[in-house]
């Protein structure tokens, strides 16, 4: 009764594009989110100064508007964070039962729920990303952790593999990104904190922002001086950081350089690191894949946060048969996606970061162009003023081309064709990095083959980036090593009996 | 052999995400009170109980040409077949247009015989839109054909009356058969898909109506033919509607943003617009008691 050919095989990729709209007004999130003109360290329970004085300013991606300044680190400055985590690791929070330890992490992802709104509001100033994400995902997340980790704080022994009873390192390093600020220092400091470690915190030099205000709601929380320490500055605050003798652990997240570069000084020290690094993962979309989903997962997997997103599906192989349809649909999908104000609840593209992150988008852009790949992008208007790049995409995408290989980092999208499963495979974990992987089609014995073969250390089948704090998150080779989230992510910062 | 193949699966995990996405649309302001007077435009205001008597059912009809305090008149009124000559003279002359449930609403399980004659007489009546129920029953036990033929024998009962096919989506058990139905009563011809007879639990849902676009869109790439969506059952608010707004404008685009291709099949929320109508006009929220009462 029921003909083989698909309705799908009769449409002839001529996507659809909208001719007249609802009219959104713009309607911007009004909470105000309260920075003060100036910020220093944040250091054994109080804000100081720089060693040096200086400062820099951090600025609205979106307006180049200067939102505050704040204190530029020192090694100085690193070393007395380092002594503060060290003085409050032997004379508060090792001392302190780990029930107790467990209600200050609970006081903290409480307070991050309570201030939600200003902290979301803080997020998207500071970093450009659309007030929507930074509410719905970045700050409920970020709490999230905390409530998952505080669980842990009393139970330290089923994390053992055997039953002895862990303890703590001791003062951990943490360097964290601009791409999900708080998010990012949440998953260093809500596990550090749980495990029994003090820790010092380096933001990234254009967010440092949420991490600070997360220091004020650590000390109005009364966690103990010195238990939580923020350095802000370049990298010369986080190179010392991860050089400084008096850490016991290392944990960073950001470029591959970077983190190849924490690896080589490190070298022949004993001390445990976790690295989380770059990506280039492959978004595999099968023929027989439910198409109108894998369209919204294309677009969630390379547009979320402008494409700021270590674990982007930022290389999209698709099955030859449907090529064309898929990039029609994709051509349509992206004419609706509204672009610019962060702070506008209904927008979904923000700003990109900074002029530098803008400026590799750029630079790559134009050497795919140049490579001969065909650029496709959404037709909104650019905003004049601040870092901002169109949703877009590239066909005719070669596998030896820059933008096949290197990650942007913004939402651009390389699409490629593969014709079988194992080709599929093999060109997926045809990177260097190894951080996630996308799988979509219908059948589910075909979604577990691929996904057992994919070199990617997240697989996510007929969806994309969803997340858990009970589910570990990390890389394969260039993307590092080690995992964040869950129990795997909880033992870095513990030391075992063996 | 049918005129049609097999459809597209549909995923429950992405569809249900953008789905959620419409609702968190904001609208405020100018924005807000055109969206609000595009849905009172596009409303199928419905009366479908056993208690309707003609009084009812004229109070109805006077509303939704006049709802009141300058708010445009409804698209339809919604009734059962013989309400169908009251409704008829009640909106006379308004532009306002007389639909009638038939084929044995809502359970539709009766032959087709007494479906076809339950159609024609509404029609007789002067009903200017048909809202028929498919037969469920018949998909769930695998005869596609069946419920494609009726369909297609209602719809050339009706010739070129607006025929609504009403899907009764939450009996249909997953989104791969909403969207198998959507596909079918397209092919067979419905001008209009519906989600529901507003008579069981699940009614409209953003899922269920997302799915049932994405069919309406494959439909208009393939053969560019632009048929109609009508949500039906459990619409009751304003920002509930708004969101709906939001999906036709994001997935089918503003040329279905209009009465001819987009209903909403609602009794109580025309009250809630004008409530949210005269907040916007006025900036305070007015007692509900000046919203008229049909």
């Amino acid at each position: 009764m029921i003909k083989e050919q698909p309705l799908t095989a009769a449409r002839n990729g001529n996507g659809v594009k909208p001719s007249k709209r609802l009219a959104y007004a713009t309607s911007r999130e009004s909470t105000p989110a309260n920075i003060a003109p100036s910020y220093g360290h944040f250091i054994g329970g109080a804000f100081v100064p720089s060693s040096s004085g200086e400062t820099f300013e951090t600025t609205n991606p979106a307006t180049g508007e200067v939102l505050s300044r704040v204190a530029t680190g020192t090694p100085e400055d690193v070393d007395r964070a380092v002594a503060a985590a060290r003085k409050a690791y032997e004379k508060y929070w090792q001392p302190l039962s780990p029930a107790r330890r467990a209600a200050y992490v609970y006081r903290i992802a409480r307070a991050i729920s309570e201030r939600s709104r200003e902290l979301a509001v803080l997020e998207t100033l500071d970093n450009g990303k659309p007030i929507k994400e930074s509410r719905d995902f970045d700050v409920p997340m970020s709490s999230a952790h905390f409530f998952y980790y505080a669980g842990w704080a009393d139970k330290l022994e089923y994390a053992a593999r055997g039953g002895h009873m862990p303890h703590a390192r001791g003062v951990v390093g943490a360097i964290v990104p601009w791409n999900f600020p708080l998010l990012m220092a949440a998953w260093k400091i809500a596990p550090a904190l749980a495990a029994g470690n003090t820790i010092v915190l380096k933001p990234a030099e254009t967010t440092p922002l949420s991490a600070l205000r997360l220091a004020e709601i650590c000390a109005e929380a009364d966690l103990p001086p010195g238990v939580l320490n923020i350095v802000t500055g370049d990298g010369v605050a986080g190179a010392a950081l991860a050089a400084h003798t008096g850490i016991d652990k290392i944990a960073f997240t950001g470029s591959t350089e970077v983190g190849k570069a924490i690896q080589r000084s490190r070298a022949g020290s004993r001390i445990p690191i976790t690295l989380e690094l770059g990506g280039k993962a492959a978004n595999i979309v099968f023929a027989d894949a439910p198409l109108d989903e894998a369209i919204e997962g294309i677009v969630s997997g390379i547009y979320f946060n402008q494409g700021h997103v270590c674990c982007a599906g930022s290389r999209l192989l698709v099955q030859e048969p449907i090529h064309d349809e898929v990039v029609a649909r994709l051509e349509a999908r992206i004419e609706t996606l509204r672009l610019g104000d962060p702070l506008d609840k209904n927008t979904d593209i923000g700003a990109i970061n900074s002029r530098a992150q803008l400026e590799r988008i750029n630079e790559l852009v134009a050497a795919g162009i140049s490579e001969g790949a065909v650029l496709h992008r959404q037709s909104a208007a650019v905003p004049e003023t601040g870092c901002f790049f169109p949703a877009s995409f590239f066909t005719g995408v070669g596998p030896g081309m820059r933008i096949a290989r290197e990650e942007i980092f913004g939402p651009v999208l390389s699409i490629m064709t593969f014709r079988t499963a194992d080709e599929a495979i093999e060109k997926a974990n045809n990177t260097r990095y190894g951080l996630s992987a996308g799988v979509w089609t219908d059948k589910g014995s075909k979604s577990m083959y691929v996904a057992g073969k994919l070199k990617a250390g997240v697989v996510w089948c007929s969806t994309f980036n969803k997340f858990d704090p009970s589910s570990p998150f990390g890389g394969y080779r260039e993307s590092g090593f080690g995992r964040e989230g869950g129990l795997e992510g909880l033992r870095p910062y513990l030391e075992f009996d063996v | 052999m049918l005129a049609f193949g097999s459809s597209p699966a549909v995923d429950a995990v992405m569809l249900e995400a953008r789905a959620a996405d419409f609702s968190k649309r904001s609208l405020k302001r100018e924005a807000k009170r055109a969206a609000i007077d595009l849905a009172i435009r596009c409303i199928d205001l419905t009366t479908l109980e056993g208690k309707d008597s003609p009084g009812k059912v004229e109070s109805m009809c006077a509303k939704a040409v006049h709802p009141g305090y300058g708010a445009p008149p409804v698209a339809a009124v919604c009734v059962y077949p013989n309400m169908v000559p009251v409704a008829k003279a009640a909106v006379a002359g308004t532009g306002v247009k007389v639909a009638s449930v038939a084929t044995a609403f809502p359970s539709g399980l009766s032959s087709l015989d007494v479906k076809l004659r339950d159609t024609e007489a509404a029609l007789a009546d002067g009903a200017d839109e048909i809202d028929m129920v498919i037969n469920r029953g018949a998909f769930l036990a695998g005869d596609e054909t069946l419920v494609y033929d009726e369909i297609a024998a209602v719809k050339r009962v009706c010739g070129d009356v607006h025929v609504k096919a009403i899907l009764e989506a939450g009996e249909l058990g997953s989104y791969d058969a909403i969207r198998r139905c959507s596909d079918l009563a397209l092919e067979a011809g419905a001008d209009t898909i519906k989600t529901s007879t507003g008579k069981i639990g699940i009614s409209a849902t953003l899922p269920i109506s997302l799915v049932m676009c994405q069919s309406i869109l494959s439909f208009y790439r393939r053969t560019g033919v632009r048929r109609g969506f009508k949500a039906a059952g459990g619409i009751r608010t304003s920002k509930v509607a708004l969101s709906y707004l939001v999906l036709i404008d994001e997935v089918l685009g503003g040329d279905w943003l209009d009465p001819d291709y987009f209903r909403i099949g609602a009794s109580s929320l025309l009250d809630d617009l004008l409530l949210q109508r005269e907040k916007e006009r006025t900036g305070r929220y007015p007692s509900p008691d000046i919203i008229p009462k049909d």
